[in-house]
């Protein structure tokens, strides 16, 4: 028996670390009968052909999927390097990424017999995908938004209201999506009965880090086959943004084996790397353990979490999924910073150049790929994840601009 | 020897618990030897931490006002080394896993040692991530004091047999804070948790009243109080300790009447 209890002790903590020690669980007792629920179920569902046609059938005949690879011709021009690949997420009923990962955890909420979903949001486009779902399923919802997001999102905000969800303004510590998130999680450890938590990035205990690529992975299946019918051949370079990294995790997966593609996640690097007021987490945080997780966090010397800074509300979070800290070890993907200025530059050179109005998020990918693309041949191709729609930043980059305009 | 578990042996045990450096050192030196002097049989220090995912608003603002007279790591232990000049009460850290992770377990292990602190409460720990710390808190007899809860089902008997020092028995789920009502069947659990293990059991998290204290002490073996004691130092500042003592010894004599209604 005692031999039995270790053995299953010992597949829980492998099934959920990357790299040498990242990941695992690391969460107060209350919660983690219901983890051990999530994390059944998941291992099953994933599995099971009528999970997998209800998620199919969700993601094609709801979230509009797949989504476009589209072929940036003026961008590639301007730029006159690579061959400039968008992976068009923004085009996604509601407007980003998230809706992927949002289907698959509330079908598997659905699953548990819950019927209520609770999540964290920081730009709002993780919050309104979760609303939507819990409309269309009939579940009820609770959002939990730090205060400052709410007023930096504020027709997110309206959005989600108007799907029927109800938003709390978290007013604890900085007020953003780490304290979000720290709502989220004492919420769900208050009831978890009927409520499950839908996390919305590639972070927290196992196995939330596996479950959001499993369900973020659509991207790089797709993006792999679509390039392959219409180049025959694999990307040299994938770009994607990293917040928590779910976006990036979903458009690195397909490639992690193909060693040749160059994987590159971009972080927000605020207003400067050394400035201190940054959210660039694998540039400049050390390992430690917070949010149910081992990875890479912003935080002093004592252990203390650091507030971090970002233009991009979706980026502004202290640490990042536990597979990328692994792969930034591994060398496997390089991170790099972009600063708020070089976002908002490429925030306003995609809306000129292609006529698309990204998230301020995915323009931090953007503005990375102004940077690589001139210094790369005509014949390699990158492919960039354009993770969401930038109608939500219109107001707040005018404003960063100095431009008047009324909402 | 096993000092923690000792402290049940014989009588229900009192556990209070303040924050570390709120309001400032030399109050929380203070509080420490009023809670030992007046009835205290383990005292809790909790260490700050920017992001308490387990505690309810009166800690998090506790935690601030402890920030605010720059607390640091280090400053725990000197309060520790301070208190430990007039009491000799056991004493243990609650404190989120990425303190000791950052100051590294071994030193913060044998610094708990020296200062003659029985153990940690580590809230974001649980049984599947012990492999992180205890070895090392072996190595140094200090107690990793696991929380078991009304949710933990399945999961007692695994955690109990494993435990050492005492169980963190958490009243509700939910975060720390005041509370009229409690997870009903506490005795059955703790019924449960003892099948397991003779290390002994503390009911902690919103108790606040004295018949509330008598009332769990008759079902665990010893009762822990936090918020409330946190909310008379956010009331009283420096005039905390008194405060505390005359609260202390309230709850004190009803954790006392509970093991005379046992007795009987």
């Amino acid at each position: 028996m005692k031999t039995l209890l270790n053995e299953e002790q010992i597949d829980t903590q492998q099934a959920g670390r990357y790299g040498n020690d990242f990941g695992g669980q690391y969460i107060p007792e209350i919660l983690m009968s219901e983890l051990e629920k999530v994390n059944q179920s998941f291992q099953t569902l994933k599995d099971d052909p009528t999970f997998k046609m209800e998620l199919q059938d969700l993601l094609i005949n709801y979230a509009n999927r797949p989504s476009l690879l589209y072929y940036a011709k003026n961008m590639t021009a301007d730029l006159g390097g690579a061959k400039i690949y968008l992976k068009r997420e923004d085009l996604n009923h509601t407007g980003a990424h998230k809706i992927n990962n949002v289907i698959g955890q509330a079908l598997l909420a659905k699953h548990l017999g819950k019927q209520r979903l609770i999540a964290e949001t920081g730009a709002g486009q993780h919050g309104v995908a979760t609303a939507t779902i819990a409309a269309l399923l009939g579940m009820s919802c609770e959002i939990f938004m730090g205060k400052e997001d709410t007023e930096r999102q504020k027709l997110n905000v309206y959005r989600m209201e108007l799907l029927g969800a109800k938003v709390h303004a978290v007013t604890s510590g900085s007020k953003v999506l780490k304290d979000a998130v720290n709502a989220a999680l004492q919420e769900w450890a208050s009831r978890s009965d009927d409520t499950f938590y839908v996390l919305g990035s590639a972070v927290g205990p196992a196995p939330f880090p596996e479950m959001v690529k499993y369900f973020q992975s659509v991207i790089s299946q797709e993006s792999k086959q679509q390039l392959q019918n219409e180049e025959n051949q694999l990307p040299d370079m994938v770009v994607a943004c990293v917040g928590g990294g779910s976006n990036a995790i979903g458009s690195f997966a397909n490639y992690l084996d193909d060693t040749n593609v160059k994987l590159v996640g971009v972080e927000a690097a605020g207003k400067g790397i050394d400035t201190g007021q940054t959210a660039a987490t694998i540039e400049r945080g050390s390992v430690g353990v917070f949010h149910g997780m081992k990875s890479l966090f912003m935080q002093n010397s004592d252990g203390q979490i650091d507030p971090v800074y970002s233009i991009s509300a979706g980026l502004d979070y202290p640490g990042v999924g536990p597979e990328h800290a692994a792969l930034a070890e591994a060398k496997r993907a390089e991170y790099v910073g972009i600063t708020d200025d070089e976002a908002v530059q490429a925030f306003e050179y995609i809306a000129k150049q292609e006529g698309i109005v990204a998230a301020i998020e995915s323009c931090h990918a953007i503005a990375y790929v102004e940077k690589v693309a001139p210094t790369m041949s005509k014949d390699q191709i990158i492919v960039c994840t354009l993770s969401g729609r930038g109608d939500k930043d219109v107001a707040s980059i005018a404003k960063y601009k100095g431009v008047n305009v009324d909402e | 020897m096993n000092k923690l578990s000792d402290v049940f042996k014989d009588h229900k045990a009192f556990v209070p618990f303040v924050v570390a450096n709120d309001p400032d050192f030399d109050t929380t030196v203070q509080n420490i030897i009023a809670l030992a002097k007046n009835g205290a049989d383990i005292v809790e220090l909790g260490v700050p931490f920017s992001d308490p995912v387990a505690d309810g608003p009166v800690i998090q603002a506790a935690d601030l006002r402890a920030f605010k007279a720059n607390v640091q790591t280090r400053t725990i232990f000197e309060i520790v080394s301070a208190a430990r000049q007039e009491t000799d009460v056991p004493i243990v850290l609650l404190t989120y896993l990425n303190i000791p992770f950052k100051y590294g377990y071994d030193a913060f292990l044998k610094k708990c040692a020296d200062l003659d602190i029985g153990g940690l409460v580590i809230p974001d720990l649980p049984y599947e991530s012990r492999d992180e710390i205890v070895p090392t808190a072996t190595k140094y007899d200090v107690d990793i004091v696991p929380l078991i809860s009304p949710t933990s089902g399945g999961r007692i008997e695994k955690i109990a047999r494993d435990a050492t020092g005492f169980i963190y028995v958490v009243s509700s789920v939910g975060i720390t804070g005041e509370r009229d009502d409690f997870y009903h069947g506490l005795a059955e659990l703790v019924k449960t948790i003892r099948q397991y293990t003779h290390v002994p059991t503390a009911i902690g998290f919103g108790v606040h009243t004295p018949e509330q204290a008598q009332k769990l002490a008759e079902i665990a073996d010893g009762v822990i109080i936090g918020s409330a004691i946190v909310n008379i130092v956010a009331t009283e500042k420096q005039d905390a300790p008194a405060a505390i003592a005359s609260f202390t010894k309230g709850i004190r004599q009803s954790i006392d009447a509970a093991q005379q209604v046992i007795l009987k």
